[in-house]
């Protein structure tokens, strides 16, 4: 902290005043900036660029790392693994986001008027968000247990006499994992499109009222316009975050069984942490940043034909 | 809530007219409440599993059909769960690794936003743009670089490799400095002219009016380092070091079927967090509307 103060005080004497003032200015600014850039060259700018660098070698960290080019990524190409992996993870981003913000749309909707206990619901909602992953995905795992899980009990009980084997089962493992990150996900996505609501003026809704618009259509020409820059928000947000899916693959299912729920994230933790095969690993870290970066440009590219900023 | 008066004004309208009521409340009031309570119900169902099952005995968890009330209550799996790892310590580092990451995160980023928004230098640009190139790349692709750095330093299972790496924070400096634009120069004119100094500007005026965006960002670090698991795993390998959420892993891997210690500390490791949750729900929303973090 005594760093930052070193613009202000201590100048030798100076010659001309707008000079020495510039001078102390770009000394203080940097003194304010240095602890904060030094963290950040350090572990986030450096790293990124070492990334690069490592993509583009063999490194096990027992022998000097190996320089071979393009290889890993040609070696992606043609990797069955690596191209289940995407698969799933599109998988669960189309799974999970629609669905998630579906549901907290009407959720916000219905939270939206003034009913008694709006608070108590609002925080039953949010509670998932605020959850542990690694907690919450231990108690899915138990709710999903084949023979003495919550959710298989249930559904004996109505009648289902063969339920499926959940998190052991090759087809029902990833929609799985899909049902609990929509639990966990809904009520951040909710609060967002709660805010949304209440910035809708209401005198439009009862202008649409006098000339007789039935609820749906209010739903349809005045809601999902005037929502749609939060809706716009909810999603680029919610994709990114999906596409990074790691922590409920690997304490529910392993990425199993026979790579079912193995993700983009789930496989770079095998690679480099288990496999220490460093550069393949970070050369799928910079395949999935390609990904959410191109995912993330298409979306503000259309953007302009359904979102309103008005 | 501030907006409540506009949104009573339809309802209260509302009410005279509609001739459909139920103990006072409107069709559309009990539409709602058929919709919302089971949907509640559902979001809380795991949270009461997990507590049911963890106070339930071993030979009980198997019961069909099942029940929510366990009998008995079993206690010890609490007591228990302390015996087989120490979860004193995972509570311990979890708290000493949130909680510095949350200072330093929340200090460095201010003090660098000060200097983006409110100074002039050689350079300022071309920085800041480097600051924001980096908010898109995802954390995965500079864990593998950072794991290799520690390893060489020989930090590997220390504090300083769960604290220091997350606690330079590009995108607190960019939140923090998008709030600091916003407030007016004039309050900073007045104070210069009093002679005072960048450090006195910076804690008596700007902090003092960023008090929202400061602890959006601090409950928000503190949540994200508190539930961190990729990278606490990846850098710790002792028992000693482990955060809450990689001890629960660990516990996971010996007792893989111990359903009432594993739900017994699941439990431990969200009372924290939801307990500070339901007191300060507020400012956990307010947050969230504010910076667009929090989520998954």
């Amino acid at each position: 902290m005594a760093v930052s103060t070193n613009g202000d005080t201590g100048q030798p004497t100076p010659r001309r005043r707008t000079n020495r003032l510039r001078h102390r200015t770009t000394l203080a600014a940097y003194g304010f900036l240095l602890p904060n850039l030094v963290g950040f060259l350090v572990f986030t700018f450096l790293p990124v660029l070492a990334a690069l660098l490592i993509s583009f070698t063999n490194w096990d960290l027992l022998r000097p790392p190996e320089w071979v080019g393009i290889a890993n990524y040609e070696r992606l190409v043609s990797d069955s693994t690596f191209h289940r992996v995407l698969r799933n993870t599109t998988v669960y981003v189309l799974g999970t986001v629609p669905i998630q913000m579906a549901l907290a749309l009407l959720v916000a909707m219905a939270l939206n008027q003034r009913i008694p206990g709006r608070t108590f619901f609002r925080a039953a909602y949010f509670m998932p968000v605020v959850a542990s992953t690694v907690a919450v995905a231990l108690v899915w795992r138990w709710i999903f247990h084949a023979d003495f899980g919550l959710l298989n009990s249930a559904l004996y009980m109505i009648g289902v006499s063969d339920p499926p084997n959940w998190l052991s089962s090759t087809r029902w493992a990833l929609p799985a994992i899909i049902i609990m990150s929509i639990w966990q996900q809904v009520g951040f996505s909710m609060v967002l499109f709660l805010a949304g609501l209440q910035g809708v003026p209401q005198h439009l809704y009862e202008a649409a009222k006098i000339d007789g618009a039935s609820q749906w259509d209010r739903f349809v020409h005045i809601t999902i316009p005037m929502l749609s820059s939060t809706t716009f928000f909810v999603l680029v947000i919610s994709v990114i975050n999906s596409f990074q899916v790691f922590d409920q693959a690997f304490i529910m299912t392993e990425g199993g069984p026979a790579n079912a729920t193995n993700t983009i994230v789930f496989n770079i933790y095998r690679y480099a942490f288990q496999f220490f095969q460093m550069g393949y690993a970070a050369s799928m870290a910079w395949v999935l940043f390609a990904i959410i970066f191109v995912v993330t440009v298409v979306q503000f590219r259309y953007q302009r034909q359904w979102v309103h900023y008005d | 809530m501030t907006e409540r008066p506009e949104r009573d004004r339809p309802a209260r309208r509302e009410r005279p007219r509609g001739s459909r009521s139920l103990l006072g409340y409107s069709l559309g009031n009990w539409l709602l409440a058929a919709f919302l309570v089971p949907t509640a119900i559902l979001m809380l169902m795991p949270f009461v599993w997990m507590l049911s099952t963890s106070l339930k005995s071993a030979g009980a968890v198997f019961e069909y059909p099942p029940s929510f009330i366990p009998n008995p209550f079993r206690w010890d799996n609490y007591t228990r769960l302390f015996e087989v790892l120490p979860f004193a310590r995972f509570f311990l580092n979890s708290v000493i690794v949130a909680g510095s990451v949350t200072i330093l995160a929340v200090a460095t980023s201010a003090m660098a936003a000060y200097a983006f928004a409110r100074l002039r230098f050689p350079g300022r640009d071309t920085l800041f743009i480097g600051y924001l190139a980096t908010l898109m790349i995802p954390a995965q692709v500079v864990i593998i670089p950072n794991f290799i750095l520690l390893r060489n330093l020989g930090w590997i299972d220390t504090y300083q490799a769960l604290i220091l790496p997350a606690a330079f924070s590009a995108f607190g400096t960019f939140l923090l400095r998008q709030n600091f634009l916003t407030i007016p120069g004039e309050l900073e004119d007045a104070a210069v002219v009093d002679g005072a100094s960048h450090w006195q500007i910076f804690t008596r005026v700007i902090l003092p009016l960023s008090g929202p965006a400061l602890s959006a960002l601090a409950i928000f670090t503190f949540l994200f380092n508190w539930n961190s698991f990729l990278y606490p795993l990846v850098v710790t390998n002792s028992t000693a070091m482990s955060t809450l959420t990689v001890g629960l892993n660990t516990l996971q891997g010996q007792y893989n079927t111990a359903w009432t210690l594993l739900m017994a500390g699941s439990v431990l490791a969200l009372v924290p967090v939801l307990t500070v949750f339901l007191f300060a729900q507020r400012y956990f929303i307010k947050g969230i509307t504010l910076t667009g973090i929090g989520g998954r």
